[in-house]
């Protein structure tokens, strides 16, 4: 077996990855926190409202690196959606993760310079980067300033309904990196894929 | 000062002798305005006696009559001593006369300036020890303002009258309809002093500090000062008062966010115990929360998400804790 290593994570994508990642990771403990203050919280109420304002803005900041550097460079070929095809492209992803993995089977989308994710993998990231965090990112600068948001939706609190959608996606971001870093796990070497985000290589097992 | 060659005039007299040669104006007018006044007087429960020094007092602008050269003369009124007669008919005192509360020498005009020294009726003089005002349990409220920092600093200068205004109380917290009017109705009894120099020193000799200074630590200032009342974080909850009245000193203010942003809010036993009693049943239901105004980070909980939350949760990990068992026996 060789082991052939290929360029995966230019610089400035392991940069906005770093600064997201411990973001999103103060932004859910702090964010926990915050939704249930009670007795004994993780973090008090005070300093998790400061740290959930100064993660949130280094999210977004950092957000902004991601949108103009995939805009800007060929890495932004790899989240192009392709609707041909596309059920029957997450259903073989699928049944591989489910089924195919455990009998030793080749990978359906073995990854390569040009295909750094596999579908199941490019469409979370697609659903997670370009509507979630966006949605999230919004109604969080809108809580941050509440006095943009509409006082009234019909019968509802306006700052409730933003609040709610807030705490929605924030949870589906949560499951999305409790899932994230299991998937990242799976392969012949439970840590390559930690290695690689970081160092930029991905190492091919042929 | 007064002023010895001038006599000053009530204004019913200056009607009656100055207005006569307008008699046919004036009757044409009467029977214009007669049902408007009959139709009127069932809803302006005002008395006489009140009707009688609104005339005066409710306007900027007053008619003497000068004695030394006889001529009627327009002076402006003191601004402190204005009534606002629509506030003071939506008052819950409408129904008083002044003389209720202020001396009956009131009732002669020009008015004796010995008058101002006169002790004036509080509000247990009327309300205090009567079973037809029990249900407001003005002596607890008593109980509760003695023990207050305002009496213990201020002392007996310090009265009902020093937060309400009597001309105009309304039992908001009773009757409102909204929280938002609940706050602003109290917070504006706060700022009455606290945001004003000339009321604050009154009382006190002390300077004054602004009270977004005051408040600098507060992590969204104006949100709070808008949306919860003073007395949520200054004074002690009492859960058998309508509204606590026993206001702490600053040293013992809340401070301690998550006493009013979790789940067991003490808002819950304050601000919003008033909708709580007239509107909601089951408390913290995603109805209850929607209907609420307003939004606390840490107390409006929706159970049913909390529950799908949990349930997502236990899923996600469960699928996790599956496919390594089977990643780890197909090794």
């Amino acid at each position: 077996m060789t082991t052939e290593k290929i360029y995966f994570y230019p610089v400035w994508l392991r940069i906005w990855h770093g600064f997201n990642a411990l973001g999103i990771l103060l932004l859910i403990i702090t964010g926990i926190s915050l939704h249930w203050s009670g007795d004994s919280p993780l973090i008090s109420f005070k300093t998790s409202v400061l740290l959930h304002n100064i993660s949130g803005i280094v999210v977004s900041v950092s957000y902004l690196l991601f949108f103009f550097g995939n805009l800007f460079t060929s890495n932004g070929f790899q989240y192009q959606v392709k609707a041909k095809g596309l059920a029957k492209r997450l259903m073989k992803q699928m049944r591989y993760y489910a089924y195919g993995m455990f009998r030793h089977e080749e990978p359906p989308f073995p990854l390569s310079e040009k295909r750094k994710f596999n579908p199941l993998q490019k469409y979370s990231y697609i659903l997670v980067m370009y509507i979630c965090l966006p949605i999230l990112i919004l109604s969080g600068l809108a809580l941050m300033f509440p006095e943009v948001i509409i006082e009234k939706v019909y019968n509802f609190s306006g700052i409730f309904l933003t609040a709610l959608l807030h705490s929605i996606l924030g949870f589906m971001v949560s499951l999305f990196l409790i899932i994230h870093l299991y998937v990242a796990s799976i392969g012949k070497n439970p840590l390559k894929n930690y290695r690689s985000i970081i160092t930029g290589w991905h190492e091919m097992n042929h | 000062m007064r002023v010895h060659f001038l006599t000053e005039v009530h204004p019913s007299y200056f009607i009656q002798n100055h207005m006569l040669n307008r008699i046919p104006v004036l009757f044409i007018l009467v029977l214009l305005t007669c049902g408007w006044n009959s139709a009127g007087q069932e809803n302006n429960p005002l008395k006489e006696g009140a009707k009688a020094c609104l005339r005066c007092h409710g306007e900027p602008v007053y008619t003497l009559i000068n004695s030394f050269t006889d001529q009627s003369q327009k002076k402006m009124m003191n601004p402190y001593l204005i009534i606002d007669s629509v506030k003071f008919h939506q008052g819950v005192h409408r129904t008083f006369n002044c003389t209720d509360c202020h001396d009956s020498g009131y009732e002669t005009y020009p008015h004796s300036a010995d008058l101002k020294m006169m002790p004036m009726a509080n509000c247990l003089d009327c309300h205090g020890g009567d079973d037809t005002y029990a249900k407001y349990q003005f002596e607890r409220i008593d109980e509760e303002f003695i023990k207050s920092i305002h009496v213990q600093h201020v002392g007996d200068k310090f009265t009902c009258s020093s937060c309400h205004d009597q001309h105009y109380y309304q039992s908001v917290a009773r009757n409102a309809s909204s929280v938002q009017e609940i706050v602003d109705y109290n917070n504006e009894m706060c700022k009455d002093c606290h945001g004003s120099t000339a009321k604050y020193r009154l009382l006190t000799d002390k300077m004054q500090r602004p009270l977004n200074e005051i408040h600098d630590w507060l992590p969204n200032q104006q949100l709070h000062f808008d949306n919860v009342r003073c007395i949520e974080c200054h004074t002690q909850v009492t859960d058998t008062l309508m509204v606590s009245h026993n206001i702490l000193a600053k040293e013992q203010a809340r401070k301690n966010c998550s006493e009013c942003h979790s789940a067991n809010s003490v808002l819950r036993a304050s601000l919003y115990k008033y909708e709580n009693l007239q509107s909601r049943s089951g408390k913290g239901t995603l109805n209850a929360v929607i209907q609420n105004e307003s939004y606390i980070i840490g107390a409006n909980q929706v159970p049913a998400l909390k529950i799908l939350s949990i349930i997502f949760l236990v899923l996600a990990l469960a699928g996790i804790f599956t496919h390594s068992f089977f990643r780890f026996l197909k090794k």
